[in-house]
């Protein structure tokens, strides 16, 4: 393939690779979320507290309480707990309850408590009828087929 | 029957090891009843797996409550279309599923070829013997669907242990999707393994010319079927049934789904290069490659939890299997290609920017930065705790900003692309082939904006929509104009005539087609509107056209559940249009809770209706209405996709005999009543 010819298709494969690049930088910008357990958001420092957050726990029993506006709980995990006030517009997910799994979003408020506008949760009730003898305990489900959402991606 | 299907399964994994020593030793040798053992016995493999899954659906139906499985996913009162889907409710089962519908496939391959392709069909034999082991391993040894409950009995022994009833099935999972979707996209994960067999099979078979190209092809298209329609089942069942109000969240599974569809899609158009121009044989080649590792690593993502595992979820073993058996393949791969790369050489070389080849060069390097932009969002967890040591994900911009643009490119070249020449195309083709479609799309998106439709992304894919849309239908036109003029029969019937002659080419625009209808229905989502409100019985709601007025609400059980449903009553225009009934179901077996959304759906937009619970101090129900345009236009693409690409699999019509029956005047005349089916000749001309 002559030179020529080469340099006008590296060209046009450059500008999109490039373009797609820098729109792939300017997304994960806007949504790139740390992780962290809640033992770990006590430690965090100065700048790694504003970061947009995502935390997992258990629902403490009985913590959750509706309120005009917003539903706040308790997460617990490792021994440590952690007070959350969601206050995003979607419904809470179903599968939110006592002692469920949950993983909330969102960012730190100033007095140490968790500001969440997205919550999952996965139901861990279920599991704990089955008798020990058996092995359904273990029944891992697919993502999408056992934890709801309650965002609006 | 719990020991029966477990046997049937052990005998299956002893076969496919003697389909594949065998079939080592068949390549090596040649020995003609060595290559006839190794095949039959993967053909008993197949028959054994068979054999395993309906006794577990057997178990399902006879209530037998000591299989734990059965036990996990089942109850009496579930209904007998969920207890089938109950098989793949969980990961014991819906590995086996996995094994049963891959049976299916190489069945039918080795079924179809067993006197053809001697050459290359022993190699194909051995590579998919090899996942098949890996799969009854898992069956077998890791994820056994036949374990059963024990206890320990008076004297110390264990015992048979019987449950009166199962926990039932999640009732997340009771809704007809459920029974369709994940068929439908496991066929699509496990019919890839049949062009990754026959792509390794070839490459180290060092297989003559394009044929295992033809050979692959079609099955290739009968996976990418089942992939459509399985990841837009999933979409509808996640619009339909979590209640959230949209389709698609960019969740790490549903992305799963979407990464071999990616790759599976620019194979399919690239390998018109390599069947034509002899070009692209390594890309092609890798495609495959990277295809079939996509959908390992989509049913690892789906079934181990690794992604989800970073969200704290609970996490199983099985990812490690998984992980090892994609590295395997990636190994072998690489050994395999590097060893016969000098097979793979190219024929010809680009010629011009503008051609047929260059529109498929793009088309595929967009598809896969698409994909790279996909896989590296969904594994940016584990790849970001590797490298920095801080778990960090990325949300639904990250995928938009890429994938937008990307998906709007792609649709230029649905519309641009089959219509360039190869090799090189003229300016006048240009003009004849693009001047009326562009004109009149340009004039579509300066009216519109005219009217005040200014959402920038939306109004881009309208006017492509157009524009792709007018292409097609004016290749249409030309053909059935042509045809019409000879034959004298109508429009539609030239036009059917015409797609039936060259099925592949018109099965593709229909494909495209499916495609524009489904971008038409994805640039509504600009236009989403929600509210919600705590509704008094006999207050009403506005969204849109629509009004909503709560009749009453009431508490209500039922057999299974009890429900709490809310009676709207909706009105457009201020006229009374239907009712709506959006519930919230309580399981009692399971102490579970499902949404159950109500959905007015009409081609101009989805009023979309969830009973959001009741308000903690007031008691009163509260109401989350969506009103979501254009949403229809998505799955009627989807069935049109579908529709085009069984189009495509059908073989050409090339002369057919037509029996129709002869024009009758009004009152016929007894003899020629005998006469009337004639049978008219109509030759294909092409």
């Amino acid at each position: 393939m002559p030179v020529k010819r080469q340099v006008k298709f590296a060209v046009g494969i450059g500008v999109i690779v490039v373009s797609m690049a820098f729109l792939a930088w300017l997304g994960y910008g806007e949504s790139k979320t740390y992780y962290h357990t809640i033992a770990e958001l006590s430690e965090l420092q100065g700048n790694a507290r504003s970061h947009r957050l995502r935390v997992g726990g258990t629902v403490e029993p009985g913590s959750i309480h509706r309120l005009p506006g917003r539903v706040e709980f308790v997460l617990l995990g490792e021994g440590k707990s952690l007070p959350v006030s969601y206050v995003g517009s979607d419904p809470l997910p179903d599968t939110f309850v006592d002692k469920s799994q949950a993983l909330v979003e969102g960012s730190l408020a100033k007095n140490g408590s968790f500001v969440a506008e997205q919550v999952q949760a996965k139901c861990a009730s279920k599991y704990e009828a089955a008798p020990t003898a058996g092995p359904p305990a273990k029944s891992a489900q697919t993502g999408a087929e056992s934890e709801q959402r309650s965002s609006t991606m | 029957m719990d020991v029966f299907g477990s046997f049937a399964l052990l005998l299956a994994f002893v076969c496919a090891i003697y389909a594949f020593v065998g079939g080592i030793f068949a390549v090596r040798t040649r020995h003609p009843l060595l290559v006839k053992s190794a095949r039959q016995a993967g053909m008993a493999t197949c028959g054994l797996i068979f054999i395993a899954t309906f006794s577990l659906v057997y178990l399902f139906f006879s209530d037998s409550y000591w299989v734990a499985y059965v036990v996990a996913h089942s109850n009496r009162d579930l209904a007998t279309f969920y207890k089938i889907a109950a098989l793949w409710s969980g990961q014991e089962g819906s590995l086996l599923f996995w094994s049963f519908l891959l049976a299916i496939y190489v069945f039918s391959a080795l079924f179809a070829y067993r006197n053809k392709n001697g050459e290359l069909m022993p190699y194909v034999g051995v590579v998919l013997a090899g996942v098949q082991i890996f799969f009854l391993t898992l069956n077998n040894f890791v994820a056994s669907p036949f374990k059963v409950l024990a206890t320990s009995g008076a004297n110390g022994a264990l015992e048979i242990f019987t449950r009166a009833d199962g926990n039932g099935l999640t009732p997340l999972l009771q809704y007809p999707e459920m029974v369709i979707h994940p068929p439908n996209l496991y066929s699509g994960y496990t019919g890839f393994t049949i062009p990754f067999a026959f792509a390794l099979g070839a490459l180290l078979a060092r297989y003559p010319g394009e044929k295992w190209i033809h050979l692959t092809r079609k099955w290739t298209m009968i996976a990418w079927c089942f992939q459509t329609a399985g990841v837009l089942l999933g979409a509808h069942w996640a619009y339909a049934v979590l209640g959230w109000g949209g389709y698609w969240g960019w969740d790490p599974v549903e992305n799963a789904s979407l990464l071999p569809w990616l790759t599976g899609t620019a194979f399919l158009h690239s390998v018109m290069m390599q069947e034509k121009r002899g070009m692209m044989k390594v890309w092609n080649v890798w495609l495959v490659f990277l295809t079939f590792m996509l959908c390992i690593l989509g049913t690892t993502l789906t079934r181990s939890g690794i992604v989800s595992s970073v969200h704290a979820f609970a996490q199983s073993s099985i990812g490690n299997w998984f992980v090892g058996f994609l590295a395997l393949i990636l190994v072998v791969c690489f050994v395999a290609y590097v060893k016969n790369r000098d097979y793979l050489k190219s024929e010809n070389q680009l010629d011009a920017i503008v051609s047929r080849e260059s529109s498929f060069l793009f088309n595929n390097l967009i598809l896969l930065v698409s994909c790279v932009a996909v896989l590296s969002g969904t594994l940016f967890p584990v790849f970001s705790e590797w490298l920095s040591g801080s778990r960090i994900s990325v949300g639904a911009p990250f995928f938009n900003k890429v994938n937008i643009p990307i998906g709007l490119l792609l649709l230029f070249l649905t519309g641009v692309g089959p219509l360039l020449a190869w090799r090189k195309t003229s300016a006048d083709s240009l003009k004849r082939n693009f001047g009326w479609p562009s004109v009149f799309s340009l004039a579509m998106g300066v009216i519109v904006f005219a009217l005040g439709f200014h959402e920038f992304y939306s109004l881009i894919c309208l006017v492509l929509c157009v524009f792709v849309a007018t292409t097609i239908l004016m290749e249409f036109y030309r053909g059935a104009r042509v045809i019409r003029a000879r034959s004298g029969a109508s429009f539609a019937s030239s036009a059917v005539d015409l797609t039936m002659r060259n099925t592949r080419r018109y099965g593709g625009y229909i494909v495209h087609m499916g495609m524009v209808l489904i971008f038409v229905g994805l640039a509504g989502a600009a236009f989403n509107k929600d509210v919600q409100k705590e509704m008094q019985i006999g207050s009403t709601i506005q969204i849109g056209r629509y009004n909503l007025l709560l009749q009453s609400f009431e508490s209500k059980p039922e057999k299974n559940y009890t429900a709490e449903r809310m009676v709207v009553e909706v009105m457009r225009d201020n006229k009374p249009l239907m009712m709506l009934y959006p519930e919230r179901r309580f399981f009692q077996t399971n102490q579970e809770s499902g949404t159950m959304v109500a959905i007015y759906s009409t081609l101009r937009d989805d009023l979309y209706v969830v009973y959001a619970g009741q308000s903690p101090e007031t008691q009163t129900p509260v109401i989350h209405a969506y009103l979501n345009p254009l949403v229809k236009w998505i799955w009627l693409g989807g069935a049109i996709v579908v529709l085009g690409t069984i189009v495509t699999l059908l073989p050409n019509r090339r002369s057919v005999l037509v029996f129709s029956t002869a024009e009758q005047p009004a009152k016929a005349l007894p003899i020629s009543a005998g006469l009337t089916p004639s049978a008219t000749l109509r030759e294909g001309h092409d």
